[in-house]
């Protein structure tokens, strides 16, 4: 089974080898296609001019950093269950990129908000339930650097980030209620204008882009981290070469 | 069965309650905080009155967050955590019997303290009866989510702060039902009885998740 098969990271770095130029391929030629129709064919709106382009980076990444949440998930699972040597890369990995399109997804919306609602920031469920998955993408990278070994550090991280995947939707839903409670008709309607296809189009052609630019991203990181744990242990090695009697470097699964 | 577990519970009681009065300084940090808002915000008795619920819910989760890398730090550092390990009982029990013994050293005495500083806020006796009742039963929720955390954190040496930003995120629902039940209680945009069981049920839930992943957590940063 293929899934197996890559669990040995030289074959899976061989194979990051052959598929990364194409998605990069593709990722660029996704994002040329649809910054164009973004930039060029997508008509403006009749209320909000030319600010309504935002939405076409604002929304990818809004939904790009919950799936970037899902696959940290999956991989916790693929580290305490199967004890893939990989998926505790991958969930590591992932982190910072989740981070960033959360970030992403704030700043272009406080962007777009300063326009249309007159203010940065409301305190409105959406906004509030991100902002909270940013503090948990850091906490979860603050406690991946804290500890030393990286193979314990996968294990704490990934009980976290399935702890905070069954609480996620309790706080979504917490948050709605807070929110409903405080202030009932909310400045923010999503489900005011039906989409119209001229704006439908570019948007998903964003989406693909962007969920093109994750993997791609996310195998770069994946890469780089297998190379700076094979570093980590070929120093360990060498240290304990060079001073006999101390401890042996323990060996680690994904080198 | 009983037995074990009985004497866990004395054991944990015994020590959080002797060695460095930590129910006591929970409950000073509890009064500070109250003390230093009124300094934030300004004296005024009825904003005091309408945002008191929220501060006193507030003070009481920093109280807590404080005492919870007590939890097992103590236990780890004189070699007990290995022993209750290895001593072959369930894992995840021990954890909720410590946690009991905990809240009862750490939490109680908030739930006792706020009443008294609700005076300070303004309160009146009505909304007093409702945050005390939603503290007595949301503080348990606190403790066992913040289990997770002093799990996750006991093996690193300064891992307060982290416990903190890792625990905050997922103590807000608590927090928000918390608040909004008693706040439902004094000014009724909905009836009391709706986010006091919503938060009595975020507290059953957090009894079964937290033991689990932080027995989780502690034998992965055991081994």
């Amino acid at each position: 089974m293929a899934f197996w098969d890559y669990a040995n990271p030289t074959r899976f770095l061989r194979l990051v080898q052959v598929v990364l130029p194409w998605l990069i391929g593709f990722c660029v030629l996704a994002f040329a296609a649809g910054l164009y129709m973004a930039f060029f064919t997508a008509p403006e709106d009749y209320q909000q001019g030319n600010t309504v382009r935002i939405m076409y980076i604002h929304v990818p990444a809004a939904w790009l950093c919950m799936m970037c949440y899902t696959v940290m998930s999956i991989s916790s699972i693929g580290t305490l269950v199967w004890k893939h040597p990989l998926a505790d890369v991958s969930a590591k990995s992932a982190a910072p990129i989740g981070a960033a399109f959360t970030f992403m997804a704030l700043v272009t919306g406080s962007l777009w908000g300063k326009p249309m609602w007159g203010t940065y920031w409301v305190w409105d469920a959406r906004l509030t339930s991100v902002l909270v998955l940013l503090i948990m993408y850091l906490g979860l990278m603050t406690l991946w650097r804290t500890m030393d070994d990286p193979i314990k550090a996968g294990k704490s991280a990934a009980i976290l980030t399935l702890v905070g995947a069954l609480n996620l939707p309790i706080i979504k839903f917490s948050v709605d209620w807070w929110n409903t409670l405080h202030q009932p008709a909310s400045v923010v309607r999503m489900d005011g204008p039906t989409i119209h296809p001229d704006i439908l189009w570019p948007l998903l052609v964003m989406a693909v882009a962007f969920t093109l630019l994750f993997f791609v991203l996310h195998l770069m990181a994946m890469r780089n981290e297998i190379l700076r744990r094979r570093v980590r242990a070929l120093r360990m090695r060498a240290a304990s070469v060079s001073r006999p009697g101390t401890a042996a470097a323990t060996a680690q699964p994904a080198e | 069965m009983t037995g074990w577990a009985m004497a866990l519970f004395q054991r944990d009681l015994r020590l959080s309650v002797r060695i460095g009065g930590s129910a006591l300084v929970g409950v000073l940090f509890f009064l500070a905080v109250v003390t230093v808002i009124p300094f934030g915000v300004g004296p005024d008795l009825n904003l005091l009155a309408r945002i008191g619920p929220a501060i006193l819910w507030i003070g009481a989760l920093l109280a807590t967050l404080l005492g919870l890398d007590r939890l097992f730090q103590a236990d780890r550092e004189d070699g007990t955590l290995d022993l209750m390990m290895m001593a072959g009982r369930p894992l995840e029990l021990v954890i909720l019997i410590k946690c009991l013994a905990h809240w009862i050293a750490t939490g109680l005495p908030l739930v006792v303290a706020a009443p008294l500083l609700a005076i300070f806020l303004n309160l009146d006796p009505v909304s007093m009866g409702a945050v005390t009742l939603t503290l007595l039963v949301g503080t348990p929720a606190l403790t066992l989510i913040g289990a997770i955390g002093a799990s996750l954190t006991v093996s690193l040496r300064r891992g307060g702060l982290l416990l903190a930003v890792l625990v905050i995120p997922l103590a807000i629902p608590v927090l928000i039902f918390g608040v909004s039940s008693a706040d439902a209680a004094i000014h009724d945009p909905v009836p009391f009885l709706t986010p006091f069981l919503i938060l009595c049920a975020l507290t059953l839930i957090a009894a079964v998740v937290g033991p689990i992943a932080s027995a989780a957590a502690l034998r992965f940063s055991a081994d």
